[in-house]
């Protein structure tokens, strides 16, 4: 039964990284890359009770947070670059 | 009992497994950006407990079990938070979401076939 | 490896930022499958999370698309397949992974093996290596880790903020983000020091927890503004806290020898030499958080602080 949740969370991982892949704009692989990473935490949790890895928990609890810093650090670049044309001095971020 | 909740794991981890894939074939078929954010969003986080719990009841007692908990929570918290902020700077830098209304055509080309 | 391909090959810089980010989530999930957590960790903390950020960052001064080469790669193509193809060849002698007979398994590997745990007393091998049996290594890296963050002091500086804030951002209205963010920022501070002080029994210590410290921080001015997280973590402290670290660790070593042994060596500490061991180990990783904390966060405000170029 592991084994088919670990074997359905790798199929989706998959196609997130192939929307990742293809996605027309950016804000696509903004989502794909965070899908991807929540799925890696699901991943890191299950393989690690089935394959006994060490320390996998403190591992899967990490990613959870790096991933969230990562979609809003890309979000935040996104906002600043659209504002491109209209203002060059902003809040410096 | 041990073969009780070794069923309920089961469940649960076919119920999220299953939630997983539909996340990810919505992800790839859906036709515009808001759709798919919200494709993915509801059901990873959905998914997530559901696996977490899964695996939850299948650890023995001991402080990992707090760790497990921790990390559902944590995941409960973020990905709604994610999703949300991802939609709406979506919104705010100029995406339009696709509504039926702008489709006429598409509304015609169906009733006419 | 697919991923390392399509990276090289694109032209959308952002792209390739976010597949970097993705190879190396990978690369950590290979570590622990290797039974080596303590780099999984390091590894998902600074590549996955640090290095996007700061690269996203630096990816808003320049230009997106990657200017097409101006040079014929036939060259540099033969010389680099040529070269790789010399170092696989050297390879193929190596020992297998994880071959017991290794040439690298019988110096003084089997003697930390079996004496970590009765000499240092720490359940963590890969803690008692870094930090007691190499921690001359560690005060070096910590050094090393002390002179980047001085280069970019130095070439980029800290700019001074403007004291209004003209145009209200996209991330402003975001209230919901905001709220969670205010919750969830002690959690992960919280969640730092557990890994910097739990580092003795199971994956952690002084690097990945200043990696984590410094990745609230970061999430805190991404979403609060430069403003206020030059308010709560003023720019003129991070050099002095990267100083304050390494002088704590270079103090441990000084302390060591003026009790007349060895520097570094840490039974001198104490009367216990294997309390010595676990006061010196906890003294060190701290001075190496400190350090790291300060200094990935003095990159991250130098790279942020900056207006682009029109």
């Amino acid at each position: 039964m592991m084994t088919a949740a670990i074997v359905a969370i790798l199929i989706t991982m998959i196609l997130a990284l192939v929307r990742a892949f293809l996605g027309p704009t950016e804000y696509d692989r903004m989502l794909a890359a965070n899908s991807f990473g929540t799925k890696t935490v699901l991943l890191i949790a299950l393989c690690g009770h089935a394959l006994s890895w060490h320390s996998y928990l403190d591992v899967a609890l990490l990613y959870a947070m790096i991933n969230f810093v990562g979609t809003i650090a890309v979000m935040r670049f996104f906002e600043n670059r659209k504002d491109d044309g209209k203002v060059e001095t902003g809040e410096g971020r | 009992m041990s073969l009780l909740i070794d069923g309920l794991s089961a469940i649960f981890l076919l119920a999220g497994g299953f939630l997983c894939i539909t996340g990810g074939v919505g992800l790839l078929r859906m036709p515009d950006f808001f759709s798919r954010v919200h494709a993915a969003g509801v059901t990873e986080t959905l998914a997530a407990p559901l696996l977490l719990f899964g695996l939850l009841l299948q650890m023995e007692w001991s402080l990992d079990m707090l760790k497990v908990l921790m990390i559902l929570i944590f995941v409960l918290a973020t990905n709604p938070t994610a999703t949300h902020a991802m939609a709406k700077a979506t919104l705010t830098g100029g995406q339009k979401p696709l509504v039926a209304d702008d489709a006429e055509t598409r509304g015609e080309d169906a009733s006419n076939s | 490896m697919l991923i390392a391909i399509v990276a090289i090959r694109m032209r959308d810089l952002f792209g390739v930022v976010i597949l970097f980010g993705v190879y190396s989530l990978l690369t950590a999930v290979l570590f622990m499958d290797l039974d080596a957590v303590d780099v999984a960790f390091t590894e998902a903390a600074v590549g996955a999370g640090v290095t996007t950020v700061l690269l996203l960052s630096s990816l808003r001064l320049t230009r997106r698309w990657e200017a097409p080469p101006k040079h014929n790669p036939l060259l540099s193509l033969l010389v680099v397949g040529v070269t790789g193809a010399a170092l696989v060849y050297a390879t193929l002698d190596a020992p297998l992974l994880g071959d017991p007979n290794a040439p690298v398994h019988k110096h003084v590997t089997p003697h930390y093996i079996q004496r970590a745990a009765e000499e240092i007393g720490m359940p963590n091998m890969v803690t008692a290596v870094l930090a007691s049996y190499r921690g001359y290594d560690t005060f070096g890296e910590t050094l090393v880790v002390f002179t980047a963050g001085l280069a970019v002091l130095l070439l980029l500086g800290i700019p001074e903020l403007p004291k209004s804030r003209p145009h209200s951002s996209a991330i402003d209205d975001q209230v919901v983000l905001k709220v969670v963010v205010k919750l969830l920022i002690p959690l992960i501070l919280l969640y730092a020091l557990y890994v910097q002080f739990h580092g003795d029994f199971g994956a952690g210590g002084g690097f990945q927890a200043g990696v984590i410290f410094a990745t609230g921080f970061i999430l805190y001015e991404m979403v609060f503004g430069a403003n206020n997280a030059h308010a709560v973590m003023p720019p003129a402290w991070l050099p002095r806290l990267a100083a304050l670290g390494v002088l704590i660790y270079g103090g441990v070593g000084l302390v060591s020898m003026m009790a007349g042994k060895p520097f570094l060596d840490y039974s001198a500490l104490s009367g216990d030499p294997v309390h010595g061991q676990h006061l010196g180990v906890l003294l060190v990783e701290l001075g190496v958080g400190i350090t790291v904390f300060s200094i990935v966060l003095l990159i991250f405000y130098a790279l942020s602080g900056r207006k682009r170029q029109p």
